[in-house]
């Protein structure tokens, strides 16, 4: 049912846990319907001044393929400018992880809401500052 | 270490099983309705297991009609009794939680034009008999309460619920897939009675409907008028002598180990795992069933770890299903969705150890712990 990828992560997923002084956090899904997401994230600037995504860290309630898209996006995002974390989409994960179930797409879109969420939650913490 | 633990979904078929099925694949495959030898070899080997069905539910050969499993039998008893008693009424009564096959049965008969009810249960999963008489109306043609639950094991007053019926003079029909030789049934006691033969160790493929002398029923095959004109099609001679075999393997003894394990499981999750239960009721339960949520984490994933581990169960999480809704089983005895999400059925064989019990507690408590690391619902 699950490609290779998806099991290796979902046996051993990276960046699990949470950042004490997150820089922002976004939370999505609803154990209710099975899957829940926190995603921390800390923010610093690259070379060229431009603000990326230093540290992401995620804590998820859900299935295999939850904890896999959870996993394979951190990966995916670090060091990335939030410009481009942004961009990530719910294709751009799956293809990452070799395909996902129809059904189980929707954990990757609730990955990609919840480091946008993240970042929004930063980016307005910033303008209130 | 490779445990199988999901035998409420299926069973491995007994060697003994085996053996007495292979002759009627190789020499003797004829055809039961042939007139020639090969046709009466068939036919002598399909009477004798009809005898010994029938013996084993109490009931008479000729009120065993073999199927092609519990789907088929549970499709046969309520859309052949609402049909032929149509003018009688149009009301059937079930529960909320039958198998899927009663309950779509039941859902397809609504649009054809009856009406039916479908009863709570109590947070154990016990249908109230007071709740079907209570809810038997005049044009009530047929009631039908599974004997014990696939998911929770809630082993239903049957003949309680029988004997109000049959006093309203409605038909009674109960779904024994799960208990068949692992709690007795008395077939004289019920109108029809669903049974198959992969949950106790036979092949896959078949089952039967028992139906009282009288009852009246359509067929849903039709054809050469095999099994007393109420099942039409060739008889899958292999799979009935290997359901036959099956039937008359099971001891007491088996029942009670089996009995053992699943208390030795319940046990040990609810000494050595915190924040847990169970799920079902703790007496009155199928000997082979355990079911337990697991909170702050997913079913699938803890099922998925432990297939890992080598140890196959199963899930009522929504997760594993083609819905995303959790079982609806788990939500009638009333578990929040969270709750449903995180729980785990396994289910016993006579074929399982002690051993394989203490290596499942072991790699459960791993697969939990390691999950509810990583889970934002552990505070």
């Amino acid at each position: 049912m699950y490609s290779q990828k998806v099991m290796d992560l979902f046996k051993c997923p990276h960046n699990m846990g949470e950042i004490k002084d997150a820089d922002g956090i976004g939370k999505v899904g609803n154990p209710v319907c099975g899957d829940l997401m926190e995603v921390y994230i800390k923010v610093g600037k690259n070379k060229e001044g431009k603000e990326i995504l230093t540290d992401i860290k995620v804590k998820t309630f859900g299935c295999v393929a939850a904890i896999a898209t959870s996993s394979i996006i951190t990966d995916m995002a670090k060091g990335k400018t939030l410009e481009e974390a942004k961009k990530i989409s719910k294709g751009d994960i799956a293809k990452e992880l070799g395909g996902l179930p129809p059904i189980k797409m929707h954990c990757s879109v609730l990955s990609s809401e919840g480091l946008l969420k993240a970042i929004e939650n930063y980016e307005m913490k910033k303008r209130k500052k | 270490m490779d445990v199988y633990l999901d035998n409420a979904a299926s069973t491995k078929v007994d060697d003994e099983v085996i053996k007495a099925m292979q002759p009627f694949f190789s020499d003797k495959f004829g055809n039961a309705s042939s007139l020639h030898q090969y046709g009466n070899e068939a036919k002598e080997a399909l009477e004798e297991s009809r005898a010994l069905i029938a013996k084993k539910l109490n009931a008479e050969p000729r009120e065993i009609i073999f199927t092609s499993g519990g789907t088929e039998s549970n499709n046969f008893a309520l859309k052949g009794v609402a049909f032929a008693n149509k003018d009688r009424g149009r009301h059937i009564i079930t529960s909320k939680i039958e198998h899927d096959c009663v309950i779509s049965s039941c859902k397809w008969l609504e649009k054809q034009g009856f009406t039916v009810t479908y009863l709570p249960v109590d947070k154990y999963g016990r249908v109230s008999p007071d709740d079907v008489a209570g809810a038997i109306r005049k044009d009530t043609i047929i009631t039908s309460v599974m004997h014990a639950n696939n998911e929770i094991g809630t082993i239903e007053p049957i003949e309680e619920i029988a004997k109000i019926c049959r006093e309203k003079n409605v038909y009674f029909h109960t779904d024994a897939c799960q208990s068949l030789t692992k709690v007795p049934l008395d077939a004289k006691k019920f109108d029809l009675v669903t049974i198959n033969s992969h949950k106790i160790h036979g092949p896959k493929g078949v089952g039967a409907l028992y139906i009282k002398n009288g009852t009246k029923i359509d067929a849903l095959m039709h054809g050469g008028g095999h099994e007393f004109n109420m099942r039409s099609g060739t008889e899958n001679v292999a799979g009935i002598v290997g359901f036959a075999k099956a039937a008359s393997q099971m001891k007491e003894e088996h029942i009670n180990h089996m009995a053992n394990l699943r208390d030795r499981m319940i046990d040990g999750v609810l000494n050595r795992i915190s924040d847990v239960q169970l799920n079902g009721p703790r007496d009155k339960r199928l000997c082979n069933n355990a079911n337990i949520a697991f909170h702050y984490i997913e079913g699938e994933s803890i099922m998925t770890y432990l297939d890992m581990d080598g140890i196959a169960v199963s899930t009522g999480s929504a997760c594993s299903s083609k819905s995303l809704e959790p079982s609806h089983v788990l939500l009638a005895i009333g578990l929040k969705h969270e709750i449903a999400h995180g729980s785990l059925r396994i289910s016993f064989s006579k074929y399982n150890t002690k051993e394989e019990v203490n290596y499942t507690l072991d790699k459960l408590e791993e697969s939990v712990k390691k999950l509810r690391e990583i889970s934002p619902l552990t505070r």
